[in-house]
C-alpha cells in the first residue's frame, strides 16, 4: 500500500514538472536523444541543459535509466547511424549494445565503430539534479542517497517542493533526518515566505555544518554601490563607506566612480607617456623639448599644455578627485532585499563563527598533536642513540628510509594490506636492528672517543645508503598503501577531523613511549644501558659488558627508526630522500627537548609540532615560512636553554 | 691542430676531462642533459631513457644525413650551476649539435646564458611558466595558455567552480602560473577573496592543515576547485591526505599540472578517481601512433613503465629536429633553426604539432580524470592551441611578443615597436 | 729569538710556488691566452675548484685548528655569492633596459628605468618591485663591501649567541646546520626578495664586458688563484703565531684555556667570523663562474660535503684541506660527468654515475676509521722519516692533540 502511495507521489511530482508528458507517452526516448544528438556529443555543461531537460521531462519510464546510464559513462553512440545505446564491455575491443526503449541487446560491436560518451563532472552534476525527481522516492536507498547528495551539491529552488513532498514517506530514519535538514537549508535559500525563512534560520543557527554556512553566506553577499547625494530608498545597506578611511582609499573610490561613468577616468603616468608620444611635433611636445621629458614634472607640464589645447583628456588632480568623492555616497548593499532576513542570517553566522573558531582551534591542536607524534616517532630512535649513548647517527634518517622500503618490499610479496603491515613492522625492525648492530660494530665502536668523527663517518654511511636505495629501487616514489580500515578520517564535525592513519601513528608513538620506558626502567638491558651511560668504567667493573650493551642499545634505536619508517611511508611517500627530510627535525627534537631524557624528546616534539602549526595558522599562504621561523626560534631557544627543555641534573648530566 | 691540442692536454693530469676533444667524426652528436641523480632524477631519468630509445630507433632507420647519431649523456645531478657547466662541456668539449634536456625552470635559466653565448640548440620538453623566449631554445612543453588557462576555463565553464584554491610548491613555475591565473580569474570576475593561494616547500608531507583550509573555503556556498602546481613527490602526501579527508572530485575537484602517469605510479589511486590533470598528452590517448609508442617504450623499459607528457614533447621535438636537419642538409644550428619554423609532425594524440616562430608548439590541450588503474580518462580534448611565450593576462607581458622568424626578436614590445632584448631574460 | 714566518711554515712557499706554476700552466693551455689545450668549461671548473679550496681552508682553520665543526660555512659562501650576484644582475639588466628604453620616443624617467629593471628581474617570479635589500644593488663598491660585511655580521651574531651560551661540540654542529637550513629555507621563499628558488642567474655575463667567456673565465681563474694564495698566507699566519696556539689549545681542552685566563669565547668568535668572511670571498668569486646561485647551494648537505673534503684531505694542516677539496670535487666531476668507464661485472654493469656516491660515502667512512690524517698524512710519511717518533700515537690529527696515553688514563 505504502509503495503504491510512494509511486503515486513520484508520479505526481513528475507530472508537476513535465506538463507535456501526455503527448510523449508510449513514445520512444531515442528520438528525443537524436533531436539533441549534437548537444549530447558536444558534452559541455554550458550547452547540455536542453538535452537533459528534454530527457528528464519526457515523462518516459526509460528517462531515469537513460540518465543513470549516461552519468555512469555507459552510454555509447554507434558511429554509423548516431543512435545511442547502453554499452557493456565484452572484452577490451568489443562492446555489447542494448537499446534504451526495447531493453533488448542489439548485438556486439567492435569498439572502433562506437563512441563512448564521457560526461564530465559538471554534466554529471546536472544529470544528478535532473535525476533527483525520480530518485527521491525510489525504493532503492542508494538512489535516494544519491538524490540527496545531488541536492546538497547543487541546491535549487525547484527541488524544494519535491523534497518536502518526499519527507513524510521516507522510511529510513537517518535519511529522513537528512532530508529534513536539507529542507531547512533550501527553505532558507529559496522559500518565498519570509517567516518560514526566518524560522529556518533560527532552526539552523548554531549548526557547525559547512552547508549551513554555505546557505547563510550567500544571503549576505554585497555589492559596492555609488549613489549621488544619499543612499537610495529600498536598498538593503550593509555598511556605508567613507573614502580615505579604513581600507577604502580615495583612489579606489574614484576608480569606482570612473567605472560607473560618473566621473572621468584618472590619467595614469602611462597614459601621459603614450599621449605625449603621440603628440610630438618637431622635437617638442606642448612647447617642452622631448629630451627634457625624463622627469615626471616636465611630462606633466607638457601634458597640461596639451590638455589646455583640448588634444588630450584633462589631468585629474587631487582636488578634482576630492570634489568628485564629496558629492557621492559609497555603500555596500545586500543582494537580498529583506532586511530582517539579512539581519537574522548575520546574527546566526556570528554565533556559528565563534563555534567554528573554537573548533578550528581544536582541529589545529589535533594537527599539531599528529605532527608532534610524527616527529616524536622519527626522533625516538635518535633519542636512544644520541641521547643515551651520545652517539650522533647521521644515518638515522636512512634507517627510517630502510624501514619504509622494507614495508614496500613486504607489500610486494603479501598483497593483503593488513597482513602485510603486520608483517612489515617486525621485519622493518629486524632489518634496521641488524643494520644498526652492524654499523655499531664496524664503525661506531672504533670512534667512541671522537663524537665529531662519528658524526662524519655516519654521514658517509648516510650518503652511501641513500644512493644504494636509489640504485636498487630507482628514483621513483614507491607506493606503500595503508590497509583499507585506515582509509578515511575520524570526523567529529565539519570542522574537526583527522585521518585514521594519523591517529594510528599517534597511537604507535604512544606505544613506543611505553616500550621505551618499560625497557629502560624495568628490564636488565635498560638498567645496564643506564649504567653504561653514566659511567662505563664502573659499569664494566660491575660485570656489565659495555660493548654488548652499546651494540644492543644502538640496534634498538635503529630498529625503532625502521618501524617509524613504515609509519611515515604510510602517510607520506617512500623515496630514497624520505630520511633526509626528517633528520634535521629529528635532531632538533632531541636537542630542544634535552638530551638523554625521553620526556624531553616528547616535550621537544610537542613544542616543534605545535609551534609549526601555530606559525602556519598565522600565515596560511606560506608553509615554507613556518619552517623557517620555527628553526630560527629553535636557535634562539637553545641560547636560553642550551640543555633543552628538560635538562638532566646532577650526575646523570655528565659532561 | 686538434691533435696537437689533445696531445698537450693529455700531458695534464686531467687529460681525461679535457681530452675528449678527439671526436668521432662519423657521428652526429646529440647531447642529453637530464639529471640522473639528486632530487630531479625521479622525473628526468625517464626522459634520458626516452632520448636513448628515440636515438636507437632513428639509428636503426639509418641515422641522419647518412651518419649515425650518438647520444652524449651527462649528469647535472639536480645541481643548477652544474647544468650550466655541463651545457658548456657538451657544446665545447663534446661539440654536440643539439641538446635535449632540462626539467626545472631554474635549470633552464642556468643553461640559457651558456647556450646563447655559444649558439647552441636546446629542446626543452616540460610545461613551464612562459615569460621567456630564447633564440636557442625550442619549447616543446606547454606554455601557460596551453595548459593552465584551458584547465581554468574548464573549471569555470564545465565544473562551475566559483572559488579557487591555488596550491603550489614554492618555486618559479607555480609562482608565475598562479600569478597569471590570478590575473586571468580576476578578469573573469572572480573576486580577490575567492582566490586562496598557498605555497609549500619541495617534498612537503604534512598536508592536513592545508586540506582542512581548502574544505573550509566551501563555507560561503561557492563551489571550490583546487588548481595544483604541486611538484614531484609532495603530491603523494597531498593526494593521500585528500583521499583520507574523503574529498570527492564532485565536491572539490583538483586539477594538477605537474601530476602525470609517472607520479601516480607512486600511490594508490582508488580514492582519487575523478580528480583531474591537464596535459598535452596522456598515455591513454586513443591513437595508433600512440599505441605503437607505448608498446616500444614498455618493450624497452619494462611492462610496468608508463609514458607521459614530457616524453611526447621529446618525441615531437626530436623528430622535428631530424626533419629540419634533413631539410637543411646539415646540423648547423642556424640552418636547422630556420627550417624549424612551420615544421609539422604528427603528435601522439592524433593531431599535428606545428612549430611556431616564437619557438613554441601548437598542441591540443587534454584534460583527464584519474582512474583506478593510475591512468587518465580523457574527457576533454581541444584542437591545437598555439603556445604563447608572453602571456596576455599580465599587463607587462601582454604588450610583448616573440617572433624569431620575421622580427628576429624574442621580446618585442608591440606598443613601442622596439625589440627589448635579443638575449633572453634570465 | 723568533724564527721567521716562512721558516716556521715551509709549506707556504711550496704551496705558493705550486699554485703559481699551476696558474701559469693553465693560462698557457687556455683557449683565451694560450694554445687551447684546456677547454673553457674546464677552466671554469678549475677556477671554481680553487674557490672551493679557499672555503676548505677556512673550514680547516675553524675545524681542524679550533675544533669547531661548523656545518654552516656554506651559508656564508652562498651569501657572499648573493651579494655580488645582486650587483651583477642589477647592472646587466639595467644596461639592457636603458638600451631598450632609449629607443622609445619619450626619454624614460629614472623611476621608469628602475621599474623596468625590477620587472625584468622579478617578472619571472611574479612580482615587479624591488625589495628593500636591493637598495644598494646599483653600487658595485657597496655590494663588494657587503660581500664581506653581511656574512660577517651573520657569523658575528650567530657566533656571539652560540659561544656566549657555551654551546659546544656536536650541539654546535647541529646548531650551525640549523642556521644554514633556516637561511636556505628563507631564501627559498619568493618573499625573501632574492628570487626564491630561481636565485640569481646569468652571473657569468659581466655587465659592460664584451670579451668572450674564454677570457672572462681566465680572469676569474686568476682572481680565484690570487684569493687562494692570499687566503693561504693569511691562514698560515693566523695559525702559526700565538693566536694559533690558543686556537689549538681551545681545540684540545677548552676548559683549561679558559682557566688560564684566556677569553675563549672571544677567540672563537673572532675566528668564526673571520673564516665566515673568507668563505664569503670564496663564494663571491665562485658564483660568477658558476653562473647561477640559488638557495639549494646553501642546503645543509653542501656544508657537510665541505667537512668531508677537509677530512679526506687531512685536518689540521692547511694544505690538507686544499688537497681534499681539489681531489674530491674534481674526482666527483669526473665520475658524474660520465667520463669514467663503466665496469662490466658480467651479471651487472657498474655505472659510476650511480655508484660514485656509494663509493664516496664508504671511502669517507674508511678514511675516518683508518686514516684520520687523510691524504695529507701521506706527506708525513716523508717528513716523519726525519723526525724521531714520540711516545704514544696521536688521537687527533695534529701535534698537541690528545694522545693515546692521555686518553686511556
Amino acid at each position: 500500500m505504502r509503495q503504491i502511495f510512494l509511486a503515486g507521489l513520484a508520479f505526481l511530482a513528475a507530472c508537476l514538472i513535465s506538463p507535456d508528458r501526455a503527448q510523449a507517452q508510449d513514445a520512444a526516448i531515442q528520438p528525443i536523444l537524436q533531436e539533441h544528438q549534437a548537444l549530447i556529443v558536444k558534452s559541455s555543461r554550458k550547452t547540455i541543459g536542453p538535452a537533459i531537460d528534454a530527457v528528464a521531462s519526457s515523462g518516459l519510464p526509460q528517462a531515469q535509466t537513460v540518465l543513470e546510464v549516461w552519468a555512469a559513462k555507459n552510454m555509447w553512440q554507434r558511429k554509423e547511424d548516431g543512435l545511442f545505446f547502453i554499452g557493456e564491455k565484452i572484452d577490451s575491443k568489443t562492446y555489447a549494445l542494448t537499446d534504451f526503449d526495447s531493453g533488448e541487446t542489439v548485438g556486439e560491436f567492435p569498439k572502433k565503430e562506437l563512441k563512448q560518451l564521457k560526461p564530465n563532472s559538471g554534466i554529471r552534476a546536472l544529470i544528478g539534479t535532473a535525476l533527483v525527481q525520480f530518485q527521491l522516492s525510489d525504493p532503492d536507498i542508494e538512489a535516494r542517497k544519491a538524490a540527496l547528495l545531488s541536492i546538497e551539491r547543487d541546491p535549487e529552488a525547484s527541488l524544494l517542493a519535491p523534497l518536502r513532498a518526499s519527507i513524510d514517506g521516507e522510511p529510513d530514519a537517518a535519511l529522513k533526518a537528512q532530508k529534513q535538514r536539507l529542507e531547512r537549508l533550501l527553505t532558507i535559500g529559496y522559500d518565498t515566505d519570509e517567516t518560514a525563512r526566518l524560522s529556518a534560520i533560527a532552526d539552523m543557527s548554531g549548526d557547525l555544518g559547512v552547508d549551513v554556512r554555505a546557505t547563510l553566506n550567500p544571503l549576505l553577499t554585497t555589492t559596492r554601490e555609488v549613489a549621488a547625494g544619499a543612499v537610495p530608498e529600498g536598498a538593503n545597506v550593509a555598511q556605508i563607506l567613507h573614502p580615505g578611511q579604513d581600507s577604502f582609499d580615495k583612489i579606489t573610490a574614484y576608480d569606482l566612480l570612473a567605472d560607473k561613468g560618473i566621473a572621468p577616468a584618472r590619467v595614469t603616468s602611462d597614459d601621459i607617456r603614450l599621449a605625449l608620444g603621440e603628440h610630438i611635433e618637431g622635437g617638442s611636445v606642448g612647447g617642452v623639448p622631448v629630451a627634457t621629458l625624463h622627469t615626471q614634472a616636465a611630462r606633466l607640464k607638457a601634458y597640461t599644455v596639451l590638455a589646455a589645447e583640448g588634444e588630450v583628456p584633462t589631468y585629474v588632480d587631487e582636488a578634482a578627485i576630492d570634489s568628485a568623492l564629496k558629492v557621492n555616497v559609497f555603500f555596500d548593499a545586500y543582494a537580498e532585499p529583506s532586511k530582517s532576513v539579512t539581519d537574522a542570517a548575520a546574527k546566526a553566522l556570528k554565533d556559528i563563527e565563534l563555534k567554528v573558531g573554537l573548533n578550528q582551534t581544536l582541529d589545529l591542536t589535533l594537527d599539531a598533536l599528529s605532527l608532534a607524534s610524527i616527529y616524536f616517532l622519527a626522533a625516538i630512535g635518535l633519542a636512544i642513540t644520541f641521547g643515551v649513548m651520545g652517539v650522533i647517527n647521521m644515518a638515522h634518517g636512512e634507517f627510517i628510509m630502510m624501514g619504509a622500503y622494507t614495508g614496500y618490499v613486504v607489500q610486494q610479496f603479501i598483497p593483503d594490506h593488513t597482513v602485510s603491515i603486520i608483517v612489515a613492522i617486525p621485519t622493518a625492525f629486524a632489518v634496521t636492528f641488524a643494520a644498526g648492530v652492524a654499523m655499531e660494530r664496524l664503525v661506531i665502536r672504533w670512534l667512541q672517543a671522537r663524537p665529531l668523527e662519528t658524526l662524519l663517518a655516519t654521514f658517509g654511511i648516510s650518503i652511501a645508503l641513500q644512493q644504494l636505495a636509489k640504485n636498487i629501487f630507482g628514483t621513483q616514489a614507491r607506493p606503500l598503501t595503508a590497509p583499507g580500515w585506515l582509509d578515511g578520517a575520524w570526523v567529529m564535525n565539519d570542522v574537526v577531523s583527522i585521518s585514521y592513519i594519523r591517529i594510528a601513528i599517534f597511537i604507535l608513538a604512544l606505544i613506543f613511549l611505553g616500550i621505551f620506558l618499560y625497557i629502560m626502567k624495568r628490564t636488565r638491558l635498560g638498567l645496564e644501558t643506564r649504567a653504561v651511560t653514566q659511567n662505563p668504567r664502573m659499569a664494566a667493573s660491575m660485570g656489565i659488558n659495555p660493548d654488548k650493551v652499546n651494540m644492543l642499545t644502538f640496534g634498538l634505536g635503529s630498529g625503532i627508526a625502521g618501524i617509524a619508517g613504515v609509519a611515515i611511508g604510510l602517510f607520506a611517500k617512500v623515496t630514497s630522500e624520505l630520511g633526509s627530510d626528517y633528520i634535521v627535525q629529528s635532531f632538533m627534537t632531541v636537542v630542544v627537548g634535552g638530551v638523554g631524557n625521553i620526556w624531553g624528546t616528547l616535550a621537544g616534539a610537542a613544542m616543534i609540532g605545535f609551534l609549526q602549526k601555530g606559525i602556519e595558522w598565522m600565515n596560511p599562504s606560506n608553509t615554507l615560512a613556518a619552517q623557517t621561523y620555527m628553526i630560527i626560534f629553535i636557535i634562539i631557544f637553545i641560547q636560553f636553554r642550551p640543555r633543552g627543555i628538560i635538562a638532566l641534573k646532577g650526575r646523570a648530566a655528565g659532561e | 691542430m686538434t691533435f696537437l691540442k689533445s696531445t698537450l692536454a693529455g700531458s695534464l693530469v686531467f687529460a681525461s676531462l679535457a681530452g675528449a676533444v678527439m671526436a668521432d667524426e662519423d657521428t652526429i652528436k646529440v647531447g642529453v642533459l637530464h639529471s640522473l641523480s639528486g632530487t630531479m632524477a625521479i622525473s628526468e631519468t625517464t626522459l634520458k631513457d626516452t632520448m636513448l630509445m628515440l636515438i636507437d630507433q632513428q639509428n636503426a632507420k639509418g641515422g641522419l644525413l647518412g651518419k649515425q647519431l650518438e647520444a652524449v649523456v651527462v649528469d647535472p645531478a639536480s645541481d643548477w650551476p652544474l647544468f650550466a657547466e655541463k651545457a658548456r662541456e657538451l657544446l665545447t668539449v663534446h661539440e654536440v649539435d643539439v641538446i635535449f634536456g632540462n626539467w626545472t625552470s631554474v635549470s633552464r635559466k642556468s643553461v640559457l646564458p651558456v647556450i646563447e653565448e655559444l649558439n647552441g640548440l636546446l629542446f626543452y620538453p616540460v610545461q613551464y611558466e612562459g615569460e621567456e623566449s630564447s633564440k636557442n631554445v625550442f619549447y616543446t612543453g606547454a606554455a601557460p595558455n596551453q595548459q593552465a588557462i584551458p584547465a581554468t576555463d574548464y573549471f569555470l565553464d564545465e565544473l562551475g567552480v566559483e572559488k579557487f584554491a591555488l596550491l603550489g610548491t614554492d618555486y618559479v613555475y607555480p609562482r608565475t602560473t598562479n600569478n597569471i591565473l590570478e590575473s586571468y580569474l580576476k578578469g573573469k570576475g572572480i573576486a580577490d577573496d575567492d582566490i586562496f593561494v598557498n605555497y609549500t616547500p619541495f617534498g612537503h608531507s604534512d598536508w592536513s592543515k592545508i586540506v582542512a583550509d581548502v574544505v573550509a573555503l566551501g563555507a560561503d556556498g561557492k563551489k571550490v576547485g583546487v588548481i595544483s602546481t604541486i611538484n614531484g613527490d609532495a603530491n603523494i602526501g597531498f593526494y593521500k591526505e585528500l583521499a583520507a579527508a574523503g574529498i570527492s572530485a564532485d565536491d572539490i575537484p583538483v586539477v594538477a599540472f605537474s601530476v602525470g602517469e609517472e607520479e601516480l605510479a607512486g600511490l594508490d589511486t582508488s580514492n582519487l578517481v575523478g580528480h583531474l590533470a591537464a596535459w598535452n598528452y596522456f598515455q591513454s590517448a586513443d591513437a595508433d601512433v600512440n599505441a605503437e609508442f607505448v608498446e616500444t617504450w614498455k618493450a624497452t623499459m619494462g611492462e610496468e613503465r608508463v609514458t607521459n607528457d614530457p616524453m611526447e614533447a621529446h618525441y615531437i621535438g626530436f623528430n622535428m629536429w631530424l626533419n629540419a636537419a634533413t631539410e637543411a642538409g646539415s646540423t648547423d644550428v642556424d640552418a636547422v633553426r630556420s627550417k624549424m619554423y612551420g615544421q609539422e609532425f604528427p603528435n601522439l594524440t592524433g593531431g599535428t604539432a606545428v612549430m611556431l616562430p616564437n619557438h613554441h608548439l601548437a598542441k591540443p590541450v587534454l584534460i583527464g580524470e584519474i582512474q583506478e588503474d593510475g591512468q587518465f580518462d580523457i574527457i576533454s580534448q581541444t584542437s591545437e592551441v598555439p603556445g604563447d611565450a608572453w602571456t596576455d593576462f599580465l599587463p607587462e607581458s601582454a604588450v610583448l611578443m616573440s617572433d624569431w622568424k620575421e622580427l628576429d626578436c624574442g621580446m618585442y614590445n608591440t606598443e613601442t615597436k622596439t625589440c627589448v632584448q635579443t638575449l633572453s631574460n634570465y | 729569538m723568533q724564527r721567521s714566518f716562512i721558516a716556521k711554515n715551509p709549506s707556504v712557499l711550496v704551496f705558493l710556488a705550486i699554485l703559481a706554476l699551476f696558474t701559469l700552466l693553465v693560462t698557457v693551455m687556455s683557449e683565451g691566452f694560450g694554445v687551447g689545450g684546456i677547454s673553457t668549461s674546464f677552466i671554469k671548473t678549475l677556477g671554481k675548484t680553487l674557490c672551493l679550496c679557499l672555503i676548505a681552508l677556512a673550514m680547516d682553520v675553524i675545524w681542524g685548528y679550533t675544533g669547531i665543526l661548523s656545518l654552516g660555512h656554506f651559508a656564508f659562501f652562498g651569501l657572499g655569492g648573493y651579494m655580488i650576484g645582486m650587483w651583477l644582475m642589477y647592472e646587466r639588466t639595467r644596461l639592457i633596459v636603458v638600451d631598450s628604453l632609449a629607443q622609445a620616443e619619450i626619454p624614460p624617467t629614472d623611476g621608469e628605468v628602475i621599474d623596468a629593471v625590477g620587472n625584468q628581474i622579478f617578472g619571472v617570479v611574479g612580482s615587479s618591485e624591488f625589495p628593500l635589500i636591493w637598495a644598494f644593488a646599483d653600487s658595485l663598491v657597496i655590494q663588494l663591501i657587503l660581500v664581506v660585511f653581511v656574512p660577517g655580521i651573520l657569523a658575528l651574531v650567530f657566533g656571539w649567541l652560540a659561544f656566549r651560551s657555551r654551546v659546544t661540540g656536536v650541539y654546535l654542529s647541529i646548531l650551525t646546520q640549523a642556521m644554514t637550513l633556516a637561511l636556505a629555507l628563507y631564501l627559498f621563499q619568493n618573499d625573501s626578495g632574492l628570487r626564491g628558488n630561481n636565485g640569481l642567474s646569468g652571473l657569468q655575463n659581466l655587465p659592460g664586458v664584451t670579451a668572450s667567456q674564454d677570457y672572462v673565465s681566465l680572469w676569474f681563474f686568476w682572481a680565484s688563484a690570487a684569493a687562494l694564495g692570499g687566503g693561504y698566507v693569511l691562514c698560515a699566519w693566523l695559525v702559526s703565531g700565538k693566536f694559533g696556539s690558543v686556537l689549538r689549545a681551545i681545540r684540545d681542552n677548552e676548559a683549561r684555556v679558559r682557566f688560564l685566563g684566556y677569553s675563549v669565547e672571544m677567540y672563537k668568535l673572532v675566528i668564526f667570523t673571520l673564516t665566515a668572511c673568507i668563505a664569503a670571498v670564496a663564494g663571491a668569486l665562485y658564483y660568477p663562474q658558476a653562473g647561477i646561485i640559488n638557495p639549494a647551494e646553501i642546503a645543509p648537505i653542501a656544508s657537510i660535503y665541505l667537512a668531508v673534503w677537509v677530512a679526506i684531505g687531512g685536518r689540521g694542516r692547511l694544505y690538507g684541506a686544499i688537497i681534499g677539496a681539489a681531489f674530491v670535487s674534481l674526482l666527483s666531476t669526473w665520475f658524474t660527468g660520465g667520463q669514467a668507464p663503466d665496469i662490466n661485472l658480467g651479471f651487472y654493469t657498474v655505472k659510476w654515475v650511480d655508484w660514485w656516491l656509494v663509493l664516496l660515502g664508504l671511502s669517507f667512512v674508511l678514511v675516518t676509521l683508518f686514516a684520520p690524517k687523510g691524504i695529507g698524512g701521506l706527506i708525513d710519511l716523508y717528513t716523519e722519516r726525519r723526525s724521531p717518533s714520540r711516545h704514544g700515537a696521536d688521537l687527533g690529527p695534529d701535534d698537541g692533540a690528545l694522545r693515546e696515553q692521555e686518553a686511556s688514563q
